[in-house]
């Protein structure tokens, strides 16, 4: 059982996020980054399968050099090897761009199941994934907050409005996993030291021949304009003496809840 | 004018609110046609047609339900090859996100997710998305050819029958479905016994984040919703940390909502989610750090312990409907 498991470096979604309002893009300095939680599970969900079946995880992320330490933290995690999509004519890069360069360069690697986290948690287009089955020929397991592995099927519980339904594909395929789907692991000071030594392929775009498919060239969307919303306005805050609940209840009443 | 398209999601023959709330939007952009798929399509199509849309596509092979997303995709992509629209309007949902991220691929055309509005920009489409909680606004462009493919947030536009709705050309579909390829497929469906409104339709939400300190305290806010006839919802924190499902989450990733009342218990107001609740007509939030930023936009703000202060509002509002 090979599991490839995309993974994306953010920044902190706990530090308030800002645009450059020249460059219109994501400001990087002097912000945390980490390992997009959301993605935390999709590792766990791979480590759990090969703990299980046998085989390795491989870890595959796309973003500048310093996305290295967001694969050391999955790696640290417990999963085997790592590859980093890295060059600076992929900087800014959209999902379908994402998408492509991942494709490419996973062409090769055997794997019987690929998982994403649902979306990222900056991006949030959640589309990735879907664009990597689609280009790759997969099918995909989306929203899954329960997966089994046997006999050459993966099975998930995917989340609907009403419930879930029980959704089967042949491997290989590619699955999301919601968060919640499992508790991810907190590496270990010993995980953390073998990290350091586990193989991470750094392949650049020219490595992977995407020939205009990825990069500065094949963008397929700009952002034109960044505006601030219309900021709602703060009402009353107030401590709590003991009255805090009478003063709801009375806010309630007043809006006719009650 | 431009041809838009809508990508018209039903259930059992209705069509859900997303499709209506996409097709007030299309008109407003140029002529709509929408595409209905799956058993008892043709049924949505008079209700579409009431909701603006000039032509119905219907298709209502059994697959298109069974089968995850490729077989819609299939059928989009021959459509727009024969007839390429301007725009193809998705709702974000479960299955809409999947179907629109996969044929923008299959075309290499521009996919533009999280939006809240769409207009005409010198021949081409302007698509508004809010990001960092909804503080700021971006306006995305596409570089590519046609059509552009927008995913639509639910409730970003407010859905209304079209003044003079007459019923649309309906074009019945039959094209063989293709389900030879590897796929997604359903065995069976299974609802979760929902008690309360649906988060998604509830006048009053009630909604907990980290700060309620653990999965078991949960139940007072249950307890709460029910005395308040409210849906319960959850933060990102909370369902990532397994406390709720992933139906429970609002926000940024997770559902939007436009409640008269949200109550915010032990949500910090991280931008991820207020993005999803900041339509909210009033907002009330209990917390104990009074610098948590929930309370820049609460109308009414409780700085104390949800421990306390939860069970004390519960047996106020009993007191309360009891007189």
């Amino acid at each position: 059982m090979n599991v490839l498991v995309c993974v994306k470096q953010i920044p902190d979604p706990n530090a308030p996020g800002k645009l450059d309002p020249q460059t219109k893009r994501l400001v990087r300095e002097g912000v945390d980054l980490v390992l997009d939680p959301g993605d935390e599970h999709a590792v766990e969900a791979g480590l759990q399968l090969v703990e299980k079946d046998g085989g390795e995880v491989t870890i595959i992320s796309m973003g500048p050099p310093r996305a290295l330490e967001a694969i050391r933290r999955a790696l640290a995690m417990g999963a085997h090897r790592g590859i980093l999509v890295t060059d600076p004519e992929l900087e800014n890069s959209d999902a379908l761009s994402t998408a492509r360069a991942i494709a490419a360069a996973i062409k090769g690697q055997a794997f019987d199941l690929i998982i994403c986290g649902t979306e990222s948690t900056d991006g949030s287009s959640g589309a990735m994934p879907a664009q990597l089955a689609e280009l790759l020929g997969l099918p995909l397991l989306s929203f899954a907050k329960k997966l089994q592995v046997s006999s050459g099927k993966a099975v998930i519980d995917r989340q609907t409005d009403e419930g879930y339904d029980v959704v089967e594909a042949p491997l290989p395929a590619v699955v999301t996993v919601t968060g919640g789907m499992n508790e991810a692991r907190y590496p270990a000071l010993r995980g953390i030291m073998q990290a350091k030594n586990k193989e991470v392929k750094q392949l650049a775009l020219a490595e992977i021949r995407l020939d205009g498919q990825a990069g500065k060239a094949a963008l397929t969307q700009e952002v034109v304009e960044v505006v601030p919303a219309e900021a709602r306005k703060a009402g009353e805050v107030v401590e709590d003496r003991g009255d805090g609940a009478k003063r709801v209840a009375d806010f309630l009443k007043e809006l006719k809840v009650i | 004018m431009a041809g838009v398209w809508v990508y018209a999601e039903t259930v059992d023959g209705a069509p859900k609110p997303i499709a209506l709330e996409l097709l007030t939007k299309a008109r407003a952009l140029g002529e709509p046609t929408a595409i209905s798929l799956g058993p008892g399509a043709s049924k949505a199509a008079e209700t579409l047609g009431r909701y603006g849309a000039k032509k119905v596509y219907v298709h209502e092979d059994p697959a298109f339900v069974e089968v995850l997303a490729s077989p819609a995709v299939d059928l989009l992509a021959r459509l727009i090859e024969k007839e390429p629209p301007g725009l193809v309007l998705f709702g974000m949902t479960y299955e809409g996100r999947d179907v629109a991220a996969r044929l923008s691929a299959r075309l290499g055309t521009a996919l533009i997710a999280n939006a809240t509005d769409v207009t005409n920009k010198d021949g081409g489409w302007a698509v508004v998305s809010p990001v960092f909680g909804g503080s700021m606004l971006v306006t995305t462009v596409s570089r590519t050819k046609e059509p552009t493919l927008v995913l639509l947030r639910p409730k970003a536009v407010t859905a209304e029958p079209a003044a003079g709705g007459e019923a649309p050309q309906v074009e019945t579909l039959s094209d063989p479905v293709d389900t030879s390829k590897p796929a997604a497929r359903v065995l069976r469906r299974e609802k979760e016994k929902a008690t309360g409104p649906r988060l998604e339709d509830a006048a009053v939400i009630v909604s907990g984040g980290r700060g309620l300190g653990a999965p078991e305290n949960f139940k007072m806010l249950d307890e709460l919703a029910a005395e308040l006839g409210a849906a319960v919802g959850a933060s990102r924190a909370v369902v990532d940390a397994g406390w709720k499902p992933y139906a429970f989450q609002i926000g940024q990733t997770g559902k939007t909502v436009k409640p008269a009342v949200y109550i915010a218990v032990g949500i910090s107001g991280a931008m991820q989610h207020t993005v999803g609740m900041k339509g909210a007509k009033t907002i009330i939030a209990i917390n104990k750090d009074r610098e948590a930023p929930i309370f820049k936009m609460a109308d009414l703000g409780i700085v104390g312990d949800v421990h306390k202060i939860v069970p004390q509002l519960i047996q106020e509002v009993r007191s309360r409907k009891g007189k």
